[in-house]
């Protein structure tokens, strides 16, 4: 495992993390940074509906794409809740059945698609994911939601953007932009999940 | 006709030694022989024993020579070292005049590889309903003194006991294939854990154990000679064994299938294991060799039952029974008694050819290798080892159940009254 | 997961939860949409390949591989080459060659899904051979009584009837037996398997002793043609010794389920307001089976590259 005492370092653009591994983003970083994002979706929401009593947020549905989209919504919610003082929805969506990579990755578990119970028709819909690499998981999202409802918009926050994409797909909140190479790995660790939060790049393992 | 000295072999595995063959008999025996003019088979390290007889093999013909024919019947026979085998009469049309069996044996001299020695059905079409001319068959060209409905069994009690009497006229013996049909109709495999499992129809032991039961209480009645095909069960050992201490006269044979095979084969769903009698368990394994060690199962044999290929490849409850023998049957015998320890070669010889050849009342088959005999005998490597390969079976069919696994020994030669069928493992015609 | 679905044996523990548990997030995901169908078998093709008559069933699997997008072919052996003579490994090969990816396979003959695996490199997929197993509804019901009872592990489940002849009956026991619960058959000894022993089951005869313990009651259908073999002496004796009526249901603790795999006698093993009480799952279980089949055929199918 890479070691984590080694000092949080943000890479430049041009020069991508190679050789050693390290911690991209450290427990304070992750909250630092979906602090910053809660107050992107606040504004975001106050200018879709100028002049909303509830600053447009209870038009908001963050969507959380599994396994750690999901707690990151949560997250996100509960700070938009604690700056602004109005509680968002909050669900998840399981893309599985959506992928269109099922036999490139071999199946899995399935976990739960749970949407608010005011649905998401006409409302704006928030996909929260904490990687974007591809954007494959991001189109089947949206395949998803297209069969779960008719949202009047659909934007998308993510925790790191780690570019390499291969469909024309763009992130309207960015935790934070990381350039990396192909043959890293980027790996979210939230606690919830995982035990703790840290952000990690990583040479990836050879693939057998 | 050629002479033969073979030289280096070991009679029923004792010292080596020569012997020479001429005219169809064995000419002498002894060390260094010489015999200026005689073809040399260098046989240094073989086994020698007596020609084997099979007393139960399906030939097929006539009316399914798709499957198996009396000439690739016979190659398959003399490359299993036998000199001599019993065709089975369930054939089309059925064997039951003396016309037919005519023709089966005629087929087999002209083959020439072994001595094909025709069952007579016990009843007209194996219906079981009435007696065949038996008497006529006996008196043909093919001299036929074994009589089965085998396939089916003479399940009418009543006309058991008249044709075991029947046949005393003429040194007969009826051949039982045990199986109470109401036991056993729709029945796939052996009952008990593994059909509870498989959901396939079960062939209880008793089906058999009980006509086992009847057959040598007739047979003892009427004082009449019984033998029964393929036991498979330890039961009938038991019954057997109580039979032949009350002096009943019979004989009894069990397959290399049944020694060697369980029940276990049928969880593939594979029905190149199915086989009427079916597989049965490790128990009845253990007590089947325990019986031919005994001496209470008289002998080994094949019930070689070649099967085409669209009556194999096909679900299990579909498929026909039966399983090929001929060729591995020594082998078998090898791995389950003698590498046991459970039989010597001299033994092999008592079980595969004196008593078989006794119990068909062949003349000059199940001889001993001993000067002024008839000539035939085999010549076996006993360390060899291979995985049997079902393409390379002369058989006609490749129904071989023990396709892919190594099996121990292999039959160099074999001469049928001084002529070699086999040498160097390969059939002369 | 193994390639195929032969028998409940095919599935360990961890299988058998997965496909429960993938079962009910795919319920779960479809509940309420109007849309209730997915992408994700897009482009695969799944062939019914039915020897026996069985509309339920088949019916079943066709919906769950079409709300999982797949193509689906149905080919009944009646009417069709099959019934010209062809054997099971031509069909098999001919609809390999026209690109099937899973082989949906109800057929009389005890292992012939077997058969099929072995000559085919799509998915093959049990729908109930002979008297052997019938896999997908064993995890119907497994599914059907976690939802009830909200456990396996520990539950009490009697399997009524002819166990001798019955696909339901072994699927059940295995697959139960593998998650955890204790299993009773009663039946007639007659209509019992030699070899019953062997089963990691209680054996017994007596159904009102059973009832009083029992969290699942699992009627068997029975023939009644099976009392011309002797199995027993009629309909009328049989129903009274082992047919569940509302005097037995009486004796089932508070929340004892009923089930059938159907199709039902009603009168025979099961009386009709047995069958129509709130204990029963019968309709249940049948709209639970398209949950679980889509979770075998996601299982099955998803991730393997296609034949």
């Amino acid at each position: 495992m890479a070691s984590s005492t080694e000092p949080a370092r943000s890479p430049s653009p041009d020069s991508a993390p190679s050789g050693a591994p390290g911690t991209l983003l450290s427990a304070a970083d992750v909250a630092r940074v979906v602090d910053r994002m809660a107050h992107q979706l606040i504004e975001r929401a106050a200018s879709l509906a100028p002049g909303a009593d509830d600053g447009g947020l209870s038009d908001l549905v963050l969507v959380g794409i599994p396994t750690r989209g999901a707690p990151l919504a949560r997250r996100l919610a509960a700070r938009i809740e604690a700056f602004s003082g109005t509680a968002v929805d909050v669900g998840t969506a399981d893309i599985t059945l959506y992928r269109d990579d099922l036999r490139l990755r071999g199946v899995r578990a399935l976990e739960p698609t749970v949407l608010p119970d005011a649905g998401i028709d006409d409302r704006l819909v928030v996909l929260v994911d904490d990687v974007l690499f591809s954007g494959r998981s991001v189109r089947a999202a949206l395949d998803a939601l297209r069969d779960l409802g008719r949202p009047r918009g659909v934007q998308l926050a993510v925790l790191v953007d780690r570019g390499h994409r291969e469909l024309p797909i763009k992130a309207d909140f960015v935790g934070k932009n990381v350039p990396t190479s192909r043959s890293q790995q980027v790996k979210v660790h939230l606690t919830e999940v995982d035990g703790t939060d840290e952000v990690l790049v990583t040479e990836e393992r050879d693939k057998s | 006709m050629t002479t033969y000295l073979i030289t280096g072999s070991r009679p029923y595995g004792g010292d080596a030694t020569d012997i020479l063959i001429a005219d169809g008999r064995i000419t002498a025996v002894g060390d260094s022989l010489s015999a200026p003019g005689a073809e040399v088979v260098d046989a240094a390290g073989l086994i020698a024993l007596p020609g084997l007889v099979d007393l139960h093999t399906h030939l097929r013909e006539p009316g399914r020579e798709d499957a198996e024919t009396v000439e690739t019947g016979s190659r398959a026979a003399a490359l299993g070292g036998f000199t001599a085998v019993h065709a089975m009469a369930n054939t089309d049309p059925v064997a039951d005049t003396a016309g037919v069996v005519e023709q089966v044996w005629r087929l087999g001299e002209q083959a020439g590889l072994v001595d094909v020695v025709p069952v007579g059905a016990v009843t007209v079409g194996l219906r079981g309903e009435r007696l065949a001319e038996l008497g006529a068959m006996a008196d043909s060209a093919a001299r036929v003194r074994v009589f089965s409905d085998d396939g089916l069994c003479v399940s009418d009690p009543a006309l058991m006991r008249r044709a075991l009497e029947y046949v005393k006229a003429f040194d007969g013996v009826v051949a039982q294939h045990a199986e109470e049909p109401r036991l056993t109709a729709g029945a796939q495999m052996h009952e008990g854990d593994r059909s509870a499992r498989l959901g396939l129809t079960g062939w209880p032991a008793a089906a058999e154990e009980a006509i086992i039961a009847r057959d040598v209480l007739l047979a003892g009645h009427v004082g009449a000679r019984l033998h029964v095909c393929h036991v498979s069960t330890a039961g009938s050992v038991e019954l057997l064994r109580w039979a032949k201490a009350r002096g009943v006269q019979v004989t009894a044979e069990v397959t290399p299938h049944h020694l060697l095979l369980t029940d276990a084969c049928a969880e593939s769903y594979d029905p190149v294991f199915k086989v009427n009698p079916p597989l049965r368990t490790d128990e009845d394994v253990a007590a089947l060799r325990q019986g031919l060690a005994d001496g209470t199962i008289d002998a080994v044999a094949t019930d070689h039952a070649p099967h085409a290929v669209e009556d194999k490849e096909s679900e299990w409850a579909q498929a026909r029974p039966g399983m090929l023998g001929l060729e591995q049957a020594l082998s078998v015998v090898v791995e389950t008694m003698v590498e046991t320890g459970l039989l010597d070669w001299a033994g092999v010889a008592d079980r595969m050819s004196v008593r078989p050849a006794a119990i068909g009342r062949l003349a000059g088959h199940g001889r001993p290798l001993a000067v002024g005999e008839p000539a035939n005998l085999l010549l076996l490597d006993p360390a060899h080892r291979a995985p049997v390969d079902p393409a390379a079976l002369a058989s006609r069919s490749r129904n071989s159940p023990y396709a892919g696994r190594e099996l121990p020994g292999r039959v160099v030669a074999t001469f049928l009254r001084g002529t070699p069928t086999v040498l160097d493992g390969k059939a002369t015609r | 997961m193994k390639r195929h679905l032969l028998e409940s044996a095919d599935l360990d523990r961890s299988d058998a939860t997965l496909v429960l548990d993938t079962a009910a997030q795919i319920e779960q995901a479809l509940a309420g949409r109007e849309v209730k169908k997915l992408p994700t078998l897009r482009g695969r093709t799944v062939v019914n390949l039915f020897y026996e008559d069985s509309t339920r069933t088949r019916i079943s699997f066709e919906l769950a591989a079409k709300r999982l997008s797949a193509d689906v072919i149905n080919f009944s052996a009646k009417g069709s080459s099959v019934s010209k003579g062809e054997s099971l490994k031509d069909t098999a090969l001919t609809l390999e060659a026209m690109g099937s990816d899973a082989i949906v396979v109800r057929h009389g003959a005890s292992g012939a899904p077997h058969r099929l695996a072995n000559w085919v490199r799509g998915s093959v997929v049990n729908a109930g051979d002979g008297t052997h197993e019938h896999p997908t509804q064993a995890l119907l019901d497994a599914y059907t009584i976690r939802r009830r009872l909200g456990r396996l592990d520990g539950v009490r489940v009697v399997l009524v009837g002819d166990v001798l002849h019955s696909r339901v009956a072994r699927s059940n026991v295995w697959l139960l037996h593998t998650l955890g619960a204790e299993v009773t058959v009663v039946a007639p000894p007659t209509l019992l398997p030699v070899g019953v022993g062997s089963w990691p089951v209680e054996v017994g005869y007596d159904l009102d002793a059973v009832l009083p313990k029992a969290g699942v009651v699992m009627m068997l259908r029975v023939q009644a043609e099976r009392m011309n073999a002797s199995f027993f002496p009629s309909a009328r004796e049989y129903s009274r010794r082992y047919g569940l009526d509302a005097r037995r249901m009486a004796a089932l603790s508070d929340d004892a389920i009923v089930m059938h795999p159907g199709p039902m006698n009603r009168g025979m093993e099961i009386a009709a307001e047995v069958a129509d009480s709130v204990r029963s799952t019968i309709v249940e279980q049948v709209g639970n089976g398209v949950s679980v089949r889509m979770a075998v055929l996601y299982l099955l199918l998803g991730g393997n590259e296609p034949a």
